[in-house]
């Protein structure tokens, strides 16, 4: 029965007992104002039918309601909508008060990206892993404007704001990937603006958590870019890859040569750039580093200033690494001769 | 298609309100007469609704497949923007309730004109200027932030958001007048006669929308103006970076834009309380329900603001208080709609184009208001609000709803504003369209916002594509409805067949007068001893057989 209306009304799988319960209030309200339309149009299309106009100096009688008519008329919404309320706010008081002992993770929305930190320091873009069955706090903020933090498997929304932490929780109880969107409208890539719920079997979430914590796994959020034509080979390019990838540059910087929210990395060093007031200007390491540090002061034509600054949030060795880094993405050359395979090796093993 | 009975030619009213004094443009420009007014404002937001579903066109085509369709995001979001900036600052509010609330009101009330014409016509002027900085605004820029405004986005966002909100400013006092105008003139220029229990339910209605119209909105040019400060020179009120506070600008915000669903739904329920009544020449079930109804919905209105901020992080408490009272909104719509179905029964039901708006219109307010109850239900909002589901619900009410009503409206008193009858069959295959494309528009919708698609997203995953598919080919049957309906009143207004006093055989006081109107509305006041829904005492054959053109569809 569950399924079957779960499918009928296009609802999406359920994560965790909450989304359940919401879904059986989700029936519940769905079947009574399927009946109460049925009734009501029913009798209406009787009367239209029944009561059509057969002559034109046709009379009709006054007909004025009774006292329990209009009492019927209350009385009947009024019970089944307190009804579904009681329901309704009875699972959301339940979903403002996590339970004692939950485990915590901060959130952090900005503008496009996700950031999930794990108490302990490890932290993660975009990708949420949790424990199933185990509940799972969060802490909610956003750096910039109004996000909001929206996962349908679970039912679960909650605001991000700026300048303050709100929260809710879960238990989710089934494994699997689920999506996490922004609800709330925020710029330009607003709908780009997705995440992902991974909810772990216990055991390797806690291998997954401790492996996290002895810093051995900062390639996770590394992946190498499709069509990214970088060599490897040199520690401080492949550094360098990792703090940009971590940094969130690659969310809106792309590496092969396409458009994006910002302008792409590829072949951006001493390329000439115009800026927004019509100069033309080198993108050397002196730009690319003010680029970093206060991206307001010379941003490119054609694009809007929505870069957050990095002062402060990397170290120098960092800049420098991402700079190599920058340097190293040339239009590959073109080769005469067959392909042998891939001519770098796609991800750092684990 | 005319089997007009030669014998009861019905006359065209030779000096009315559209030659009297004079016809020119300058005599329409100066005009004090809220008839001219009216018409003006009509003709003003059937524009601004051109434009608006202009927009919600490319919307729909955009939202065609999943990535870019035929716009980049900045695009997109400009044009979402702007939909709901006219739709509902340059239509919605002010379509009915300042078109034909200022045709009919004074007529209704067996007033000459309005208590205050010169106001009238100033809040004509101040709704123009209002429009252009606003779609001056939107030509030089646009804004990005969508019809609510939401800080911080929009007080920190670089595109031209101050000239969409002063526009808004500006509108609202065009707003402010009317309901002032509307209140007093009920108040004080009633004929000898016209008691509050003998007030056309059109005017009950229209009364509780000016009362929202009049307390709230002076809190959003507030709001709006706050923003436009914040935007322009800095200062910190929303913006938690310069100190201020987000949620506090929701609350404003909505404290208007809340009560304002109701400044566009009670119209529409005014016109329908008319519709059903005339087309089902039955006395109203239950007068006193059906006019107290629009008071209550005024009223509870101004304190349900909170169920928009359900997932703001606000209190229990408050979402518990919000939630509750948002259900004695929904108590208030059944009572109407059971006092209409009531209506019917043991009525002479004639199935003219008004009277199938008023079946769509039933069927949207069902449906659209069962999903506002839904979504007050605390915990189901917290999965679709800013889904589609929540756009479809709206949509239901706001399109669904009130564009039937303001069809049916226009349908109903066409003859009485222009003294012409327009194509009834033509009328209803433009009423089917229209019902059918709204349904297949926004049906999917609340499939996709159970799924979870949010709104304002410009791409989207693959697997709402296909719902989305079915919903930009509904719109596309909805933007043909509306393209007939256009063509045939432009028709009608030059050779619709000549309508008479009261083509419809309804007992509104409204068709006691000469079609179209003379300038002073009535040549001779009329006693109004009877009440304007009252049928049941209707002579065997009324003295103006009404035109066989508005009765020969329902026969066959």
């Amino acid at each position: 029965m569950n399924e079957l209306l779960r499918r009928l009304l296009n609802l999406p799988e359920q994560a965790s007992q909450h989304a359940r319960d919401v879904d059986g209030l989700h029936y519940f309200v769905v079947l009574v104002t399927m009946g109460a339309g049925i009734a009501i149009f029913t009798t209406a299309f009787w009367f239209m039918v029944r009561y059509r106009r057969r002559s034109q100096d046709e009379k009709t009688p006054e007909v004025q309601p009774r006292h329990w008519h209009e009492a019927l008329f209350v009385g009947v919404p009024l019970a089944v909508f307190l009804l579904w309320f009681a329901i309704g706010f009875g699972q959301y008081v339940d979903l403002s008060q996590p339970p004692p002992g939950a485990m915590d993770v901060f959130v952090q929305g900005k503008k496009w990206m996700w950031k999930f930190a794990y108490p302990g320091g490890p932290s993660s873009l975009d990708v949420l892993r949790v424990p199933a069955g185990r509940p799972v706090r969060l802490l909610i903020t956003s750096r910039d404007v109004i996000h909001s933090f929206f996962v349908p498997g679970l039912r679960v929304k909650q605001d991000a704001l700026p300048g303050r932490y709100t929260q809710t929780w879960f238990n989710a109880d089934q494994p699997g990937r689920y999506q996490i969107f922004c609800a709330e409208y925020c710029g330009l890539s607003h709908s780009g603006m997705l995440g992902e719920l991974v909810v772990m079997p216990p055991a390797d979430f806690d291998a997954w958590l401790a492996e996290q914590r002895r810093g051995a796994a900062l390639a996770q959020d590394a992946a190498a870019t499709p069509g990214e034509p970088l060599m490897l080979g040199s520690s401080i390019l492949e550094q360098g890859r990792v703090v940009a990838a971590q940094q969130g540059c690659l969310k809106c910087h792309s590496v092969d040569g396409s458009r994006h929210i910002g302008p792409t990395f590829l072949d951006l060093y001493r390329r000439q750039e115009k800026l927004s007031t019509g100069e033309l200007v080198p993108a050397d390491e002196a730009y690319l580093t003010r680029s970093m540090m206060d991206p307001a002061a010379q941003v490119v034509a054609g694009y809007q200033n929505v870069m957050p600054s990095f002062q402060g949030r990397m170290t120098p060795p960092e800049v420098a690494a991402v700079l190599e880094y920058l340097k190293s993405l040339k239009t590959p050359a073109v080769q005469a001769g067959p392909s042998e395979g891939p001519v770098y090796e796609s991800t750092p093993s684990k | 298609m005319s089997p007009r009975p030669a014998s009861s030619a019905p006359v065209f009213a030779e000096r009315n309100y559209l030659n009297t004094p004079a016809t020119g443009l300058r005599s329409w420009l100066t005009t004090r007469d809220h008839k001219r007014i009216g018409v003006m404002f009509l003709v003003a937001a059937l524009i601004a609704f051109a434009i608006g579903g202009f927009f919600a066109l490319l919307i729909r085509l955009e939202l065609l497949t999943p990535g870019p369709t035929i716009m980049d995001a900045m695009s997109y979001n400009r044009i979402f923007t702007l939909h709901g900036v006219v739709m509902i600052f340059l239509f919605m509010i002010p379509a009915i309730p300042s078109g034909f609330g200022n045709f009919l009101v004074p007529i209704m009330v067996g007033a000459k004109d309005v208590a205050f014409p010169r106001l009238n016509l100033l809040s004509f002027y101040l709704y123009l200027l209002g429009a252009v900085i606003a779609l001056a605004g939107m030509v030089y820029g646009g804004a990005d932030t969508g019809w609510t405004f939401y800080t911080p986005y929009s007080t920190t966002t670089p595109t031209k958001v101050v000239p969409i909100l002063l526009g808004a400013f500006i509108l609202g006092f065009s707003s402010i007048l009317t309901g002032l105008n509307f209140i007093v003139t009920t108040h004080t220029l009633r004929a000898p006669g016209i008691t509050w229990n003998k007030l056309p339910l059109f005017v009950w209605s229209i009364y509780a929308t000016s009362v929202i119209q009049i307390l709230a909105t002076p809190v959003l040019g507030m709001t709006l103006l706050l923003v436009a400060i914040e935007h322009a020179f800095g200062w910190g009120i929303f913006d938690p970076a310069r100190g201020g506070d987000p949620v506090l600008f929701q609350h404003f915000f909505w404290f208007y834009s809340h009560p304002a669903v109701y400044i566009m739904i009670l119209p529409a329920m005014a016109v329908m309380s008319e519709v059903v009544c005339a087309f089902s020449r039955k006395n109203i079930f239950g007068y006193k329900a059906v006019a107290y109804s629009s008071l209550g919905i005024a009223f509870v209105g101004f304190f349900t603001w909170g169920h928009h901020l359900f997932t703001s992080g606000q209190s229990p408490y408050n979402a518990g208080v919000f939630g509750v009272l948002s259900m004695f909104v929904g108590i208030f719509t059944a009572i109407k709609v059971f006092n209409w179905v009531a209506t019917m029964y043991r009525g002479s039901i004639s199935f003219t184009t008004p009277f199938i708006y008023f079946v769509g219109f039933l069927f949207f307010l069902f449906f659209g208001g069962m999903t506002g109850v839904a979504l007050a239900t605390v915990s189901l909002d917290i999965h679709w609000q800013d889904t589609y589901f929540v756009v479809a619900h709206f949509h239901f009410i706001m399109v669904g709803s009130t564009m039937m009503a303001f069809l049916a409206a226009l349908h109903y008193w066409w003859p009485k504003i222009t003294g012409r009858m327009y194509n009834e069959r033509w009328g209803l295959v433009a009423a089917v369209f229209v019902i059918l494309g709204f349904v297949f528009t926004f049906l999917p919708q609340f499939l996709l916002g159970n799924e979870g698609m949010p709104r304002r997203y410009y791409s989207y995953p693959e697997r709402y594509w296909a719902l989305n598919v079915a919903s930009t080919a509904g719109a596309s049957v909805l933007a043909l409805g509306f393209m007939i309906v256009l063509a045939y009143i432009l028709v009608a207004l030059k050779h619709g067949a000549v309508a008479g006093a009261d083509p419809w055989g309804s007992r509104g006081y409204e068709w006691l007068t000469a079609s179209p109107p003379p300038l002073e509305n009535f040549d001779e006041l009329p006693a109004f001893e009877r009440g304007p829904h009252e049928y049941h005492d209707l002579p065997a054959a009324s003295p103006q057989a009404p035109p066989g053109a508005a009765r020969g569809a329902s026969h066959g």
